[in-house]
């Protein structure tokens, strides 16, 4: 096949925007993702701003510049600022406290310590990024620009390889090369299913010719997984750009990209990225003077998780309830308006223009045997650090819990991960050692899913997340099909009964059934793994469930109905204060005289367990 | 963002909606938005002009769409409008007693969705992601990150007082 000549040498464009870069002297970058930004990094870029003005103080650089990014990944610790030159992360930085480190570090030269991070098991204060575990052992692949870069400015993207691979890619003038290579990567849907991404794009090549698209997939759903937020927020034209190759690749010249509404910042600068791109003819008509023209339009979801799932987004593209359609046939086939349609997830290919630079082997170097690459994980929950981690497939969960994530808070006791949100399920102490991937998380009833990762400690009831995920489930349910309609609210009605101290032993046995029932018999995703979290709990934590049953008591302490708020008549001085605080008068007592708890009338608000300055107020 | 509460459909500023959306029925879901941006809930009079007036739509449908999706409200919702995150992260950190404190202070019940005042709208949503804050609270796209009971009703009085 003939090479392309093009108008755009994007190695020249890449040169001049390093060269701006360089020019903008000392970088301070400030995390501007969601996370930060509800933290206050708004007002600590405007402080920055507002000090870097006098530029006569800098000794090394004749000027500052603050670079608003996407998210760094470490929310918790937000406001995050990072100096690189100075080889130094701040964290949990306030607006007051920016005055400091321009004073004592960037004019002095003296860093200072009180904002650096404090590692949980050390208690030392640490300078950099590479000496805080939570980032020493990730290996960045898809985030590797998300807190890097100015994510609203497209020559930051270019000065970092943007558009490269796309250029390359349009210069070979060889689609069936770019199938190829992303086959022998190895690279697997993101998004949850783990589909062979280079076999779904040479199912839809295969339709070449006439009208097709491609969508990518932003409704990230999954409670507890926001990394194709980070992405879309953080590096969005490395997504763009990731959709544009595919575009080539399977002869599209139109594309979506469906993003939840609850992702406001995601939007504008998707909108923006796009604009931009748009202006530089990396996207548009003739993109950088090839035949290849290639435009993205962006749909806002409006609340329904169903819409992940890819016949309902794509009748939500429509218009019209997003409700999943019977495959097949599928997208490949018959998608978007009718025409052939290839959908992938944000993350899937954020992935992709990185593999076409650096080759199929390179990426097909990390991983499992049959999961390469590297997967982002959302590390929430009882754990030290959270927020947003990028680790080879096959890293285990021991890794991930206790090195990065620096190990469980307040000392509390590891109990299971749930993982994979709604459609995944629970691992144990035992699993803390298998390397995880697609298929191990299977075999071990769980799922990759979207990556959320919630860590749980003996101080969360199992059986009550086993209801909490079947109720979003139900909630979600489209209605379409019974087994899923009926089904879960049947499951829903079992969980809400056992948690209200109400189950019996037979309930155990119904429940299997239908989540057995539903699994096999539900339309779509959404139903076909609804049970998976009841499954995998009944598995490992079948006693819990049990001591809900037969002893009426919830051994973690949450949940309500089983739960006994009692005086210490030793402790109780009766100050009164508890008898005051509760809202229902189930307290009585005299002054100065032990008081005593109405159980019949006692709400369990646990009102006075807070109030009570003695601590006799105790929880059975 | 404009606000307006009558509640009188204003069919010239909804023939403005249907045409920056190109008056195509795939844009249904976009046209809906903006109708609740303007009223803060879908009013039925909204929805038979939209479903009348656009080829290939008709009010059943809209009003198919407009019960599918979470994000639309058929009741008028607050000038304020809380959305408590109860997402897994959120609810493993304690998103339910922050949620059951802003209805004690808002003296709202379970279901309810707007406040006697009217000021106030409350829901749960399923996830924010913003799980490294948890729990997370957002009241009109300003978000509040690990809040506490106490925290919240705090965040509340303020916001009261300034409406006074």
């Amino acid at each position: 096949m003939e090479k392309t000549k093009l108008n755009i040498d994007i190695k020249e464009e890449q040169k001049k925007a390093q060269e701006n870069i360089t020019r903008q002297g000392l970088r301070v970058l400030v995390c501007a993702g969601t996370g930060c930004v509800a933290n206050g990094s708004l007002k600590v870029i405007e402080k920055f701003k507002e000090l870097g003005a006098d530029v006569s103080v800098l000794t090394d650089y004749d000027k500052m510049t603050i670079v608003p990014t996407g998210c760094h990944g470490f929310c918790e610790q937000g406001v995050l600022v990072v100096i690189p030159d100075k080889h130094v992360t701040y964290v949990k930085v306030k607006e007051k406290d920016v005055e400091e480190i321009y004073e004592s570090h960037i004019k002095n030269n003296k860093p200072v310590e009180r904002l650096m991070y404090v590692d949980p098991k050390t208690h030392q204060h640490v300078q950099d990024d590479e000496h805080i575990n939570f980032y020493a052992k990730q290996t960045r692949t898809a985030l590797a620009n998300c807190g890097n870069i100015n994510a609203e400015c497209i020559d930051e993207a270019i000065a970092v390889r943007g558009y490269e691979a796309l250029s390359n890619v349009l210069e070979e003038n060889n689609p069936e090369a770019v199938i190829e290579t992303i086959e022998k990567s190895g690279l697997r849907g993101r998004g949850g299913g783990g589909f062979p991404t280079g076999r779904k794009w040479r199912f839809t090549a295969a339709n070449r010719g006439g009208k097709s698209y491609v969508v990518c997939n932003g409704d990230e759903g999954d409670p507890g997984a926001f990394m194709d937020r980070s992405v879309m927020e953080g590096d969005p034209h490395k997504l763009l750009e990731g959709m544009a190759i595919a575009a080539f690749a399977i002869g599209a010249d139109e594309g979506y990209i469906y993003v939840r509404a609850e992702y406001p910042l995601a939007i504008k600068r998707l909108r923006k990225a796009i604009a931009d791109a748009e202006a530089r003819n990396f996207l548009g008509k003739n993109i950088m003077g090839s035949d290849f023209s290639f435009e993205i339009h962006i749909k806002e979801g409006a609340g329904a998780f169903v819409c992940g799932e890819e016949t309902a987004l794509i009748a939500s593209i429509e218009g019209e309830r997003g409700m999943p359609r019977p495959k097949p046939p599928f997208p490949a086939n018959k998608g978007l308006f009718g025409r052939p349609t290839l959908i992938n997830n944000v993350e899937t290919l954020a992935n992709v223009p990185v593999i076409i630079l650096k080759g199929a082997e390179w990426f097909s170097q990390m991983g499992t045997e049959t999961s390469k690459g590297t997967k982002t994980f959302a590390l929430t929950g009882e754990v030290n650090n959270t927020g947003l981690i990028e680790v080879p497939m096959g890293t285990t969960l021991r890794e991930i819990v206790f090195d990065i994530g620096g190990g469980m808070r307040d000392g509390k006791k590891f109990k299971a991960v749930q993982i994979g949100g709604p459609s995944g399920g629970c691992l144990t102490e035992e699993h803390l050692d298998i390397p995880m991937d697609y298929d191990n998380l299977i075999k071990a009833g769980a799922m990759v899913g979207s990556g959320g990762l919630v860590v749980m400690s003996d101080k969360t009831c199992i059986v009550e997340v086993a209801r909490f995920f079947m109720n979003f489930t139900q909630n979600e349910s489209c209605g379409k099909c019974v087994p899923c309609r009926e089904g879960t609210k049947n499951m829903l009605k079992i969980l809400e009964k056992i948690v209200a101290g109400k189950g019996e032993m037979k309930d155990l046995d119904t429940l299997e059934e239908l989540a057995h029932a539903v699994k096999d018999g539900s339309l779509c995703g959404l139903g076909k793994t609804a049970p998976n979290p009841v499954l995998s709990t009944l598995k490992y934590f079948r006693d819990e469930y049990i001591a809900h049953i037969k002893d009426k008591k919830c051994p973690a302490g949450v949940c309500t109905a089983m739960k006994k708020v009692v005086i210490n008549e030793d402790l109780c001085k009766g100050c009164t204060k508890c008898a005051r605080t509760c809202p229902v008068g189930a307290i009585s007592g005299t002054v100065k005289q032990p008081h005593h708890i109405d159980q019949s009338k006692c709400i369990k608000c646990e009102a006075c367990f807070t109030s009570c300055p003695f601590r006799a107020i105790v929880l059975e | 963002m404009s606000v307006e509460n009558h509640h009188v459909v204003d069919t010239s500023k909804l023939d403005e909606i249907i045409s920056t959306c190109g008056g195509k029925k795939s844009n249904l879901i976009a046209m809906l938005q903006k109708v609740q941006e303007v009223y803060r809930y879908l009013p039925e009079d909204a929805m038979i002009y939209i479903g009348t007036k656009v080829e290939g739509l008709s009010p059943a449908t809209v009003f198919g769409v407009a019960t599918f999706y979470a994000q639309f409200s058929l009741q008028p919702k607050g000038k304020f409008e809380i959305k408590v995150c109860d997402g897994t992260a959120c609810h493993v950190r304690g998103s339910m007693p922050v949620l059951n404190a802003i209805r004690a202070k808002l003296n709202m019940q379970e279901g309810q969705l707007t406040s006697e005042s009217g000021l106030f709208s409350l829901e749960t949503v399923s996830c924010l992601g913003a799980c490294g804050l948890a729990p997370v609270v957002v009241i009109n796209d300003k978000v509040y990150p690990q809040m506490t009971s106490d925290a919240i009703t705090i965040v509340l009085d303020t916001l009261i007082k300034e409406e006074n």
